[in-house]
């Protein structure tokens, strides 16, 4: 038995890897792919913290902003700890040897991202999240840290009694069988649910939110599900992302008689509803314009941008415009933990995008969750360290992993009526349309009905490809099943939540409504209610 | 249009055998093309995505011989698609990579010590921002011809990686780390530049490991293979 075992590998689940062993813990890490492979790679534009160089940024300007951003939702305290923690976690990331880009008095540069008052996102070209990642990959093997990859996590193993953790179930991909993963306590870090919104998301495809729905399952609680934040600016047709760092420069918004619209730098929510209107209301088309930047500029700041743009829309941004839609990127709600990082459960963390510490509230700021990886990755990692050295408990309950290898069996043996894959992209659109930048409570009921129409459904659904070895469709089918969990209770959040706030915009209650909703929205395996101090 | 996949499975101890599909040809990426072929023609199809935009490194295979991602790979009529070289097929187009990862723990490719903070100039940073754009995809792994003579072989991404390391100002252990390449590292690449093409990210691995020997060399050590006979360390270098 492990004392700390972390599920997920990107950038959460390795800092709380380095840390949970630099605290005298064994550690394994297990993922469902590749530690290099996660979603932390494709994070562009920066890593805030006010470093102070040049201008007149503080760390309380920082949190200001941050504090602002969240709308009401988010906690003083955890945004303190995130933006107190920021240039310490630069610093460190800078000791380590990631390749930041500096200015031409040899510090490292900064860039202003959407809704921030300074120049404070630390970047690397536009690789930052990719730079950052591989990083924290090396230094996990200086460390000897060991991966068990390509395991798709199933449960979390509980003793019944008094919902404590004793470890996790997970199936091998590259061999079919389930696996049981003892540890005193276990991390969670296996990213948010974006991909709910299937292909209108910036998102890695398994982006699927396996963690948080496991976490659930296994009676944590979840918070602020409800609260998606869209990206203003993807490429129309592929969903790719293009950086806010493009806007940062400079970049424009237009619409299709070319002229501009909107402020270029307001918060996503904000000008993700503002693209929107101009795209049902207005001229129905919106353009992002970066080609007054230069190529020189482009290749240098930007040079993933211009290639993926080429690639997926045929346009050359250096001297055509790109053409753009809001979609999912970055969802906020998560496992809800406390401010030792640790869930409802005993033992069991959770950190990075999977989890909910109350520091984007509303409305996550660029650059914020990169830093949120490194501050509590650190806090989730010596916590876990530290409660699996006080724990004596063990726990020989083989209860989880018989039935999941029966469960596991059984889709193996069974006919498949109706095809999953129709239902995910069915799931994407539904969402995208009816649970998305903006929302309204009729819309949201038919959604609902929609979901657990396809909830009934799911006892006709399984796989095709009966295969052992490295079944990809089964893996699909398990993700697509987490989705349909994590679906609903998104949907009852956004029902329940009658005012906007932040990225839910309801349109049918337009304003904010401290009175009755300055409260975190609350979910379990059982019921959603509204609680929690902010 | 028509793709013809290598498919390959441990279950049915089939061999690698070439499957036909049919499409309908509209302006994609390979990546979309396998996507809708598991998802409309045949769910049992194996390969492995994630990001699609190119920095994950999951969809490397070849086509036609040749390396690439799919998710930056528009095909064409008749294409022959394959898992990469050099590591084990797991099944279709997924090969398993943890082997090929060990090397960069061999190399020592990471920051030794973590030091104080050290100022970096934009042209110090410059030096090795190429090499840090590695996405470990495994493709410059795939067409590299040593692993026919030594499966030890440290490799280029790892190599790369190395030098990414070793050019840095900020690091602080350089003999450590030039230490780790010299058996089955760069002293074992034959220069072929078989890897230089097919990066993605335009990283060219055999100007690093030339850079190591270069290092190397001013660091005392010698090329085993200058003194012929006494060291056999496979493949002879040019």
């Amino acid at each position: 038995m492990v004392d700390v075992l972390i599920v997920g590998a990107g950038g959460a689940g390795l800092v709380a890897a380095l840390h949970a062993k630099a605290s005298g813990a064994s550690v394994k890490v297990i993922c469902k792919s590749y530690p290099t492979r996660s979603q932390t790679c494709m994070a562009q534009g920066g890593i805030n913290a006010a470093l102070s160089h040049g201008d007149e940024d503080l760390v309380e300007i920082h949190a200001q902003d941050t504090l602002k951003s969240s709308q009401g939702l988010g906690s003083k305290e955890a945004i303190d700890m995130l933006c107190f923690n920021g240039v310490e976690a630069v610093e460190w990331l800078d000791r380590i040897g990631v390749p930041f880009s500096r200015t031409s008095d040899n510090k490292i540069a900064q860039r202003r991202l959407g809704g921030a008052t300074h120049a404070r996102a630390c970047y690397a070209q536009d690789y930052t999240g990719l730079k950052i990642l591989h990083t924290l990959y090396d230094q996990c093997n200086r460390e000897g840290i060991e991966f068990c990859n390509e395991r798709f996590l199933l449960n979390i193993m509980t003793q019944e009694s008094d919902l404590h953790v004793s470890g996790v179930t997970a199936l091998n991909i590259k061999t079919g069988e389930v696996e049981s993963y003892e540890a005193k306590s276990v991390i969670l870090a296996t990213g948010g649910y974006s991909r709910l919104y299937d292909r209108h998301s910036t998102n890695a495809t398994n982006s699927t939110g396996d963690g948080i729905a496991a976490a659930l399952r296994a009676g944590a609680k979840l918070s602020d599900m409800e609260f998606v934040q869209f990206h203003p600016t993807a490429l129309k047709n592929s969903s790719i992302l293009i950086s806010e760092s493009a806007r940062g420069a400079g970049g424009h918004l237009l619409d299709k008689n070319h002229k501009r619209f909107t402020d270029e730098l307001a918060p996503r929510d904000k000008l993700s509803q503002a693209i929107l209107k101009e795209l049902e209301d207005g001229s129905g088309e919106v353009f992002l314009d970066i080609r007054h930047l230069g190529e020189k500029f482009i290749d240098e700041e930007l040079p993933q941008e211009r290639k993926l743009a080429k690639l997926y829309e045929n346009i050359d941004p250096v001297n055509e415009l790109i053409p753009i839609k809001p979609v999912a990127h970055y969802t906020m709600g998560g496992i809800e933990v406390d401010n030792s990082s640790q869930t409802a459960l005993k033992g069991l963390f959770g950190v990075g995008e999977c989890a909910n510490h109350n520091v984007h509230g509303a409305n996550r700021l660029g650059g914020n969750s990169l830093l949120e990886l490194i501050v509590f990755g650190k806090q989730a990692g010596e916590n876990a360290a530290k409660y699996a050295k006080e724990s004596t408990f063990t726990c020989k309950s083989k209860r989880v992993f018989e039935s999941d290898k029966k469960s596991i069996d059984a889709l193996r043996d069974f006919e498949v009526e109706i095809d999953f894959y129709e239902k995910k992209r069915a799931i994407g659109e539904l969402f995208y349309r009816y649970v998305g930048i903006k929302r309204n409570e009729k819309e949201l009921l038919s959604a609902l009905d929609e979901i657990l129409k396809i909830k009934d459904e799911l006892c006709k659904m399984g796989i095709r490809d009966k295969s052992q070895i490295y079944n990809t469709n089964l893996i699909e089918f398990l993700e697509f099943k987490n989705i349909l969990e994590i679906g609903e209770v998104v949907i009852n959040s956004a029902i329940k939540r009658k005012e906007s706030r932040g990225a839910h915009f309801r349109e049918d209650k337009p304003f904010q409504d401290d009175e009755n909703f300055a409260l975190h929205t609350i979910a379990d395996n059982k019921s959603i209610s509204f609680g929690g101090e902010i | 249009m028509r793709v013809h996949i290598k498919r390959f499975s441990l279950d049915d101890e089939i061999k690698q055998e070439s499957v036909t599909y049919e499409l309908e040809a509209k302006e994609q990426t390979l990546l979309a093309i396998l996507q809708e072929i598991k998802s409309t023609q045949d769910s049992s199809l194996s390969f492995t995505s994630s990001c699609r935009s190119s920095v994950c490194g999951s969809c490397a295979m070849r086509v036609n011989g040749v390396e690439v991602l799919a998710c930056a790979y528009k095909p064409k009529d008749g294409d022959v698609v394959e898992p990469l070289k050099n590591m084990p097929v797991i099944r279709d187009l997924v090969v398993d990579m943890d082997k090929a990862l060990t090397c960069n723990t061999k190399a020592a490719a990471f920051s030794s010590k973590n030091s104080k903070n050290i100022a970096l100039s934009p042209d110090d940073e410059k030096v090795n921002e190429l090499q840090s754009d590695c996405i470990l995809c495994g493709s410059c792994y795939s067409a590299c011809p040593v692993y026919e003579s030594n499966e030890n072989f440290i490799g280029p991404f790892a190599l790369t990686r190395s030098w990414r390391y070793v050019s840095d100002k900020r690091e602080q252990d350089v003999d450590q780390k030039i230490e780790a390449i010299q058996k089955d590292g760069i002293w074992d690449c034959t220069l072929c530049n078989e890897c230089v093409p097919v990066c993605p990210q335009g990283i060219a691995p055999k100007q690093d490991i030339m850079m190591l020997r270069s290092k190397s060399g001013v660091m005392g050590h010698i090329d085993p293979n200058m003194f012929g006979g006494g060291l056999d360390f496979g493949t002879p270098t040019f």
